[in-house]
């Protein structure tokens, strides 16, 4: 039998209102079944009490009147009506635990003529069977362990190319009394040592980064959208890509377009005035 | 001439002693033999040390290059190489500094030009740590771009941006060791900065400085802080890092 398809609309309806994946699934699933039965003009839907009688009588054509091999089906056959009253149910409950006297007793006593425990009253139409998505898996050796494996050797075959061909700067001795033109932090702060160009020190040095980063450690906590797909997070990707490409920017002017007194000049013109 | 032993023999030999099995635990392949067996992959993966970072089974899509670009994993790699490659440089290395003394620049000197492949690990040590800021970084995009910080992978995330921010503590302790301009200039720049903290501002610059301005107090701060404190420090946020991937389940997605 070919795999039941999801219908798009439910499912997307249902993540958007925070119904986790697996859930969102099995009720899509069950939206395009009931789709295709309506247009069989298949009746769905609990079905009236004349209908079950009809069905009961279905059922006790085609699988005899009596006895059955389920619970099920043994529940429903002995029905004289096809439908139990709330009375009659409870009683065949306590008979089917050998309680006579209405007083609870867990288990079945020695002199009971059941052999077996009644523990749930079926309904003739199933219950719903949702069972955990079964995961696409693979053994961590040899497969994950080779591919870091070739990773890990192609990072140490370029770190160590790149090692040999280009030295560490090394410059001449520290002089506290001989400021070098322009004097540059490390590449990675150089975007903070931009912004000190148009902030205060303590804008630029302290409130910007530290606010930056709890702002990126409360993302995981400010964003409520439960998910993962690209097309349901534009907001959120375009926010995190904005973020970014400002930052590389402001690294990138800092690195390569502040000279002497950290003032602007075209790299192509004045050269370069950055060191690894 | 005596009869020289089969290779079936000395594998014996060499295994079937009560040294051989206090190493590798019963059911290891290294006691039992390695068959490309589904058997043999679980155990080749649960009688391992790795076994505390990976789980015997892993998500099909997760091995997918494009999925992760071994990121995390290579961040890692970097840090271990850094550290190895700093265990090196440490034998040589002086962290002194002051007119008539100036030994932290002299063995950087001499690390260059006399210690065996010292230019090498030097300039494996600087690259490496330009490279893990620059994979570090990829990693943090990467894993937000999967939305691989959602619950229950939210502490996750704080971690990894606690190790981002780590990762910078160790660059920037490393600049300065070299002593040379480059070193103490970019140093001079970036505590600056803190200095304009509000508050205790100054404080938090005197005690980092080990003075008002970078002298050879800072130079003995900031190694201890790079080869010891700051590590430190990463290696438990690390263990934590690992150690809750495994319990959300892995890696995220797939998408």
């Amino acid at each position: 039998m070919a795999e039941v398809q999801i219908d798009q609309a439910t499912y997307d309806a249902l993540t958007s209102q925070g119904v986790p994946d697996r859930i969102a699934r099995a009720k899509a699933k069950a939206a395009t079944v009931r789709k295709e039965k309506q247009e069989q003009g298949v009746e769905i839907g609990p079905k009236s009490a004349d209908q079950a009688t009809k069905a009961l009588a279905e059922f006790r054509e085609n699988f005899g009147g009596s006895g059955g091999g389920t619970a099920t089906a043994t529940a429903v056959a002995d029905a004289p009506s096809g439908r139990l009253t709330p009375e009659e149910r409870a009683a065949r409950v306590r008979a089917s635990l050998g309680q006579t006297n209405g007083s609870p007793s867990i288990g079945v006593p020695a002199d009971s003529k059941h052999t077996h425990r009644l523990l749930a009253l079926v309904p003739p139409s199933g219950i719903q069977q949702v069972s955990d998505k079964q995961q696409d898996k693979v053994y961590t050796w040899p497969h994950l362990l080779l591919v870091e494996f070739v990773a890990l050797l192609a990072m140490g075959a370029v770190l160590l190319v790149v090692s040999y061909f280009i030295d560490a700067t090394f410059r001449e001795l520290a002089n506290p009394n001989l400021t070098p033109n322009p004097s540059k932090a490390p590449w990675y702060f150089l975007g903070l040592q931009e912004l000190l160009r148009y902030f205060h020190p303590m804008v630029a040095g302290v409130t910007i980064p530290g606010v930056g980063l709890i702002a990126l450690g409360a993302t995981a906590y400010m964003d409520k959208n439960p998910s993962a797909k690209p097309e349901n997070r534009k907001f959120a990707n375009m926010s995190m890509t904005f973020f970014m490409c400002l930052w590389t920017v402001f690294v990138f002017a800092g690195s390569f377009f502040r000279g002497p007194g950290f003032n602007w000049v075209w790299p192509w013109v004045d050269g370069l005035f950055f060191e690894l | 001439m005596p009869k020289l032993p089969s290779w079936s023999e000395i594998q014996k030999n060499t295994q079937d002693n009560v040294i051989w099995k206090s190493i590798f635990r019963p059911g290891s392949i290294y006691r039992k033999g390695y068959r490309d067996t589904s058997r043999d992959r679980a155990l080749a993966a649960m009688n391992n040390v790795l076994y505390h970072l990976h789980p015997v089974k892993v998500k099909r899509h997760g091995l997918k290059l494009t999925y992760t670009y071994c990121l995390g994993g290579l961040s890692f790699f970097l840090f271990v190489v850094l550290t190895i490659t700093g265990i090196f440089l440490m034998f040589f290395y002086t962290p002194a500094a002051g007119a008539g003394t100036e030994l932290a620049y002299a063995d950087m000197r001499n690390i260059q030009a006399s210690v065996t492949f010292g230019q090498l690990v030097r300039n494996m040590h600087r690259w490496g740590a330009h490279l893990m800021v620059f994979t570090v970084f990829l990693h943090m995009a990467r894993v937000f771009y999967h939305g691989a910080y959602k619950p229950p992978r939210e502490f996750n995330w704080v971690v990894g941006v606690i190790l981002l921010t780590l990762t910078l503590l160790l660059s920037f302790t490393g600049y300065l060791l070299p002593w040379d301009q480059l070193a103490i200039w970019a140093v001079t720049v970036g505590t600056e900065m803190m200095g304009f903290t509000p508050v205790f501002g100054k404080q938090v610059q005197f005690v980092l400085l080990g003075g008002a301005v970078i002298g050879p107090n800072t130079l003995l701060r900031w190694y201890v802080l790079h080869v010891l404190f700051v590590p430190f420090v990463t290696v438990i946020f690390l263990a934590v890092h690992f150690w809750r991937i495994r319990k959300d389940g892995g890696i995220s997605g797939p998408l």
